[in-house]
């Protein structure tokens, strides 16, 4: 018995399999869920840095185990560690050389804000050099706060109007 | 061997060498002058062979000679330490001899004395800051430079033109910010030490 063809629309025997989505909703889920970072660890945050790459907490569960101490290929700067004027020039170049679109995690107490460190020789908070996206409190934050921190940004990331920012600065 | 001994050993070659009050271990004071000569007997006849630690010291505004360094030699075989004081030259900069000739370890120390203290040392191979950045107006361990800081223009030109950012003092709300030695591990976070006030509300007076 022959049934009449009454596929109008849309057969996915013949066509294959294909998703309708936004742009937008594409990009963004590209985007937060292959945040590389650039690791900034300048002080005892970036042991748990190290903790959050490390097999207990294993960063790679969100995409974002890729830590090349390069500016090349990373979309989140990872600033762990107290910013001494000294340094914080080396931050900001290095910021500068990441390709956009980029973000920046301010992990523990003194890189948001100059920690317990007042003193003549440090920066009070890295957000004064870089644009910051998402503080970590904590002196050490613990990896589960870091983990925390990208999650936030992942969530920041698909809310941003990607397509329309594409080929802007 | 204590103070009394090294003096004694030392004999009568130097006579200005004087035993130092210490609570730890023996201590002797030592012109600038001697410096060098004693520094070279302690090394190849009491077997002084490592220099652990050389510090300066501001012994405050109006002190004269003003500033002074300390050397921390330390015995391998005899497993002993001795302090040595000295004085530097009056005047600035305050100077004082190198011991690099003797202890290659002398040479960052001695680095880090300069960036700090601005004490001289003659005879330094390279006397070039080694913590604070090349061009840093200030010397931050005298006794006149505020713990805070003071505004000065950043160590890179560019990023400084990018970001508009320049060294500025840090805010002491109460500060410096210390570590309580009582109490419990929570307890002991640092904190200021008059948490009176900060940024938002201002000092008391009283």
């Amino acid at each position: 018995m022959v049934s009449a063809n009454n596929d109008f629309t849309y057969n996915s025997k013949i066509e294959g399999d294909v998703i309708v989505t936004k742009a937008d909703a594409v990009v963004n889920w590209i985007r937060s869920h292959s945040m590389w970072p650039m690791p900034m660890g300048l002080a005892c945050c970036a042991i748990e840095l190290m903790a959050s790459g490390a097999a207990r907490h294993d960063i790679s569960r969100f995409g974002a185990e890729v830590m090349r101490f390069s500016p090349r290929q990373s979309d989140v700067m990872i600033v762990s560690g107290t910013v001494t004027y000294k340094m914080a020039t080396a931050v900001r170049r290095i910021y500068d050389q990441m390709a956009a679109p980029k973000w920046v995690i301010a992990m523990g107490a003194c890189a948001s804000s100059g920690g317990m460190y007042r003193s003549y020789s440090v920066l009070q908070g890295v957000d004064r050099i870089v644009p910051v996206d998402v503080y970590v409190s904590g002196c050490p934050p613990r990896p589960e706060a870091l983990l925390d921190a990208i999650i936030k940004l992942q969530g920041k990331v698909a809310k941003e109007p990607a397509l329309g920012k594409l080929f802007k600065a | 061997m204590t103070a009394v001994d090294v003096v004694s050993l030392l004999g009568g070659r130097f006579p200005r060498v004087s035993p130092r009050a210490s609570a730890d271990f023996p201590a002797i004071n030592v012109s600038a002058e001697d410096l060098p000569a004693v520094m070279r007997v302690l090394r190849d006849e009491c077997g002084y062979d490592l220099l652990t630690d050389v510090s300066g010291v501001d012994w405050g505004m109006d002190a004269e000679p003003r500033f002074g360094v300390i050397y921390h030699l330390h015995s391998i075989a005899g497993n002993a330490y001795l302090r040595v004081a000295t004085l530097c030259s009056v005047g600035e900069p305050p100077s004082v001899p190198s011991m690099v000739s003797l202890w290659p370890s002398a040479d960052w120390h001695e680095r880090e004395t300069y960036d700090f203290f601005g004490i001289r040392f003659e005879g330094h191979p390279d006397l070039r800051r080694i913590l604070m950045w090349d061009g840093y107006p200030h010397f931050p361990l005298r006794k006149e430079f505020p713990l805070a800081g003071v505004e000065t223009v950043l160590p890179d030109e560019e990023v400084a033109a990018e970001t508009g950012v320049k060294v500025q003092p840090a805010p002491m709300a109460g500060g410096p910010f210390v570590a309580p030695q009582e109490d419990t591990v929570r307890e002991r976070e640092p904190r200021a030490k008059d948490e009176s006030w900060n940024e938002r509300r201002p000092k008391p007076e009283n």
